[in-house]
């Protein structure tokens, strides 16, 4: 390679370039997403994500306040305010009073109202309104301006989408009901495939490689084949649907990758070990609990990694075995599904929620992606 | 109680279940069936290590054969049957799949699944391939490769979510904020175009979601593999004066054809399974049907357990060759 990267400078270029634009290309949509979740409603509707990071110009309609609130002052009467809110920070560039001149003014300068009266508008919002009579009517004047806004974030959206005590907003519950199903799902598994990983690496009986191959063959069926038996099957014994039925069925759905990569990892580990053991009169058992499982903490990881990530991120079992018909244990993807239908316009909910459930698998995978890896190699079928 | 002692009481039950499960029954064996002592110690010995490692299988085994070889068979009789009001099963033959022949939402979901099964694994192995080659001695390749990698971790549904924001659109008057469209629009597009609507294109555009996701899983695979290529093979050719394209495609590529299929077809499975992506991104409206989803709709909205069933086992049909391929070569790895 380094043939390739080392004698033609501009090759290299070319490379160095080529990554870069992949890179982007494969991040800029997830930034997009976790952006949006930062900004309000407004302004996610009012302009691209990718803007927010810059002033922006926007055009807004704002109103003065109204004639009551006016002041006089020697023979005029005053109406005096900013057109902004607050926490708003603005600088104007043109401003009008009219729909069809939104830009007819620049700041400072004065307009003639057409109920009677002057005002002026200053670049930072703030205004004067001055009239020989009183003003009348009930509300202000409207004023139409473009303004540029500095960038502004809010974690408003999470705050209403982990704690909102509404229910229809909270994700509060689906969060930790994908919890309640992860857990068990992920730890369950470990314990009975590490035995029967052992036994298929390192005990002599027959019919050992059939059942390798056969574990190897149930890797790649498609689970869309078990729902509805196995949903008939929960309904006969009891069980219904609930936890018990997902963790179940969990478990067996992640058996066979289990039973493989923890066999593959167990069956390379060196013969001698083992044989020393026996010889030393240590039984199979002693032999799994003390030698095997402790050596074999990387294999487990990797399964543990990808058996969580798999339950966190899963919707269908969820759907077909967990969620009854009270919708009261609802995990997150299935929550955001339904923002997804309900409220497909509502991107600062759905936003936010998706960043809540990817959240904790981003955290895992780079905490763990060393492992995440070492799985996958052993874990395709060479 | 609490869901969340629940599962915390699920985690102490199953696991000091199975550590008793097989503590127990390994003591059983040994104290109890056949000790190791008095006059039949030898034969004893011998009988307990032949029947321990079935000790060792059977939590596995049984979930094994009850979560996942059972329903292939249950599914083939379900396939084959009808369920009769008031309840009950009636034989119907092949029904069910003729009845499911004639709709044209299956061909339609058969044509979709086709594009999906070319295009999916095609591309994720392709930019999976290209990015490992690209970052293979670049310093930050590493970082680089990280990144590319995250929507692993990311699940169908987020991706959905972060997708359907890159392909939203607007009416022409306002703003985009679908970055697709924005690009669109300032690349000179006339209108603002509602990308999952566009029949046939839409489909492409959800295999997006899929390839940004699977190409990390391409690219580790592949990434390994090309550093497992020796040296001396590349070193030669440089020296016959082969042009670094040469060295990709003579040399490197043939190198690793077996992980290139075997990401491929690993990629194959993933895609004959995907749901949650066209559930969650257009519910197979506007001619995105696929089989996985086709058989939601038919099991869990049209409550027709047969046609579902039907459908489920061509899945499983276009499974089979990969499965038989894998197990050939689990074998010949073996022996």
């Amino acid at each position: 390679m380094s043939d390739i990267a080392g004698t033609k400078p501009a090759l290299r270029w070319v490379v160095q370039a080529s990554v870069v634009l992949l890179v982007a290309l494969w991040v800029i949509p997830t930034v997009g997403l976790l952006v949006s979740s930062f900004r309000t409603a407004d302004q996610i509707s009012g302009s691209g994500w990718w803007r927010s990071m810059f002033p922006s110009e926007q055009n807004l309609t704002l109103r003065s306040a109204a004639p009551e609130t006016q002041v006089q002052q020697g023979d005029l009467y005053v109406i005096e305010g900013t057109l902004f809110d607050d926490d708003q920070q603005a600088a104007i560039s043109r401003w009008g009073i009219s729909a069809r001149e939104v830009d007819a003014y620049a700041p400072g300068e004065t307009a003639e109202l057409r109920r009677g009266g002057t005002i002026t508008v200053d670049a930072d919002g703030t205004y004067r309104m001055e009239n020989a009579e009183e003003f009348s009517g009930n509300r202000g004047v409207r004023v139409f301006v473009t303004a540029t806004q500095s960038p502004e974030f809010t974690l408003d959206n999470y705050r209403k989408v982990l704690f909102s005590s509404s229910g229809d907003d909270s994700m509060g519950r689906a969060f930790f009901s994908t919890l309640t199903v992860t857990i068990p799902a992920t730890i369950i598994p470990i314990l009975v495939a590490a035995f029967a990983a052992y036994a298929l690496a390192w005990m002599e009986f027959p019919g050992r490689a059939l059942l390798i191959a056969a574990v190897v063959g149930l890797l790649v069926v498609p689970l869309q084949l078990a729902l509805i038996p196995l949903l008939k099957f929960h309904l006969n014994i009891g069980i219904g649907k609930g936890y018990l039925g997902v963790w179940l069925a969990h478990t067996g759905f992640g058996m066979p990758l289990a039973i493989y990569l923890l066999r593959n990892y167990m069956a390379g580990l060196p013969r001698d070990l083992i044989e020393n053991a026996r010889v030393d009169g240590a039984t199979e058992f002693q032999i799994f609990t003390k030698l095997i499982l402790p050596l074999s903490f990387p294999a487990l990881a990797s399964f543990a990694i990808f058996q969580f990530l798999w339950t966190w991120n899963d919707l269908l079992v969820a759907k077909v075995f967990l969620i009854d018909a009270t919708g009261q244990t609802t995990v997150m993807t299935n929550r955001i599904v339904e923002l997804l239908g309900t409220r497909g316009g509502n991107w600062e909910i759905l936003a936010t929620a998706a960043f809540v459930s990817i959240a904790v698998p981003l955290v895992v995978f780079f905490a763990m992606q060393k492992y995440l890896v070492r799985g996958l190699l052993a874990g395709s079928v060479k | 109680m609490s869901p969340a002692l629940q599962g915390l009481l699920t985690i102490a039950i199953g696991v000091s279940g199975c550590v008793g499960y097989f503590y127990l029954s390994n003591q059983f064996l040994d104290k109890v069936l056949f000790p190791p002592r008095g006059p039949n110690a030898g034969r004893n010995i011998n009988r307990a290590n032949m029947i321990r490692p079935w000790l060792f299988l059977f939590p596995a085994l049984a979930a094994l054969g009850l979560y996942l070889a059972y329903p292939v068979v249950e599914t083939l009789r379900l396939s084959l049957t009808e369920r009769v009001p008031g309840g009950g099963y009636r034989w119907v033959g092949l029904d069910n799949y003729t009845q499911m022949a004639a709709e044209p939402k299956f061909w339609e979901a058969m044509r979709n699944n086709m594009f999906w099964l070319i295009v999916v694994p095609a591309m994720s192995t392709a930019f999976g391939l290209l990015v490992a080659q690209l970052t293979d001695r670049i310093r930050w390749g590493n970082f680089a490769k990280s990144l590319i990698f995250m929507p692993m971790a990311i699940s169908f549904v987020g991706a959905s979510v972060i997708w359907k924001l890159v392909y939203d659109s607007r009416p022409a008057e306002q703003d985009q904020i679908g970055i697709l469209n924005a690009l669109y629009i300032f690349f000179g597009g006339a209108e603002p175009q509602t990308w999952l609507t566009v029949p046939f294109w839409n489909s492409f555009f959800l295999m997006i979601v899929l390839i940004w996701i699977q190409t990390g899983f391409a690219m580790v695979i592949l990434s390994a593999a090309l550093r497992g290529i020796p040296e001396e093979t590349i070193e030669a050719a440089i020296l016959d004066g082969a042009n670094p394209f040469q060295i990709f495609f003579r040399i490197k590529v043939p190198q690793i054809k077996t992980t290139i299929l075997v990401v491929w077809t690993t990629i194959t499975i993933t895609v004959l399974k995907v749901f949650d992506i066209v559930f969650a991104m257009t519910n197979g409206q506007w001619e995105t049907q696929v089989l996985a989803n086709y058989m939601y709709d038919k099991l869990f909205r049209g409550d027709d357990w047969g046609v579902g069933s039907a459908s489920a086992m061509v899945i499983m049909l276009l499974v089979t060759p990969i499965l038989i391929w894998n197990v050939r070569n689990a074998r010949k790895e073996m022996e």
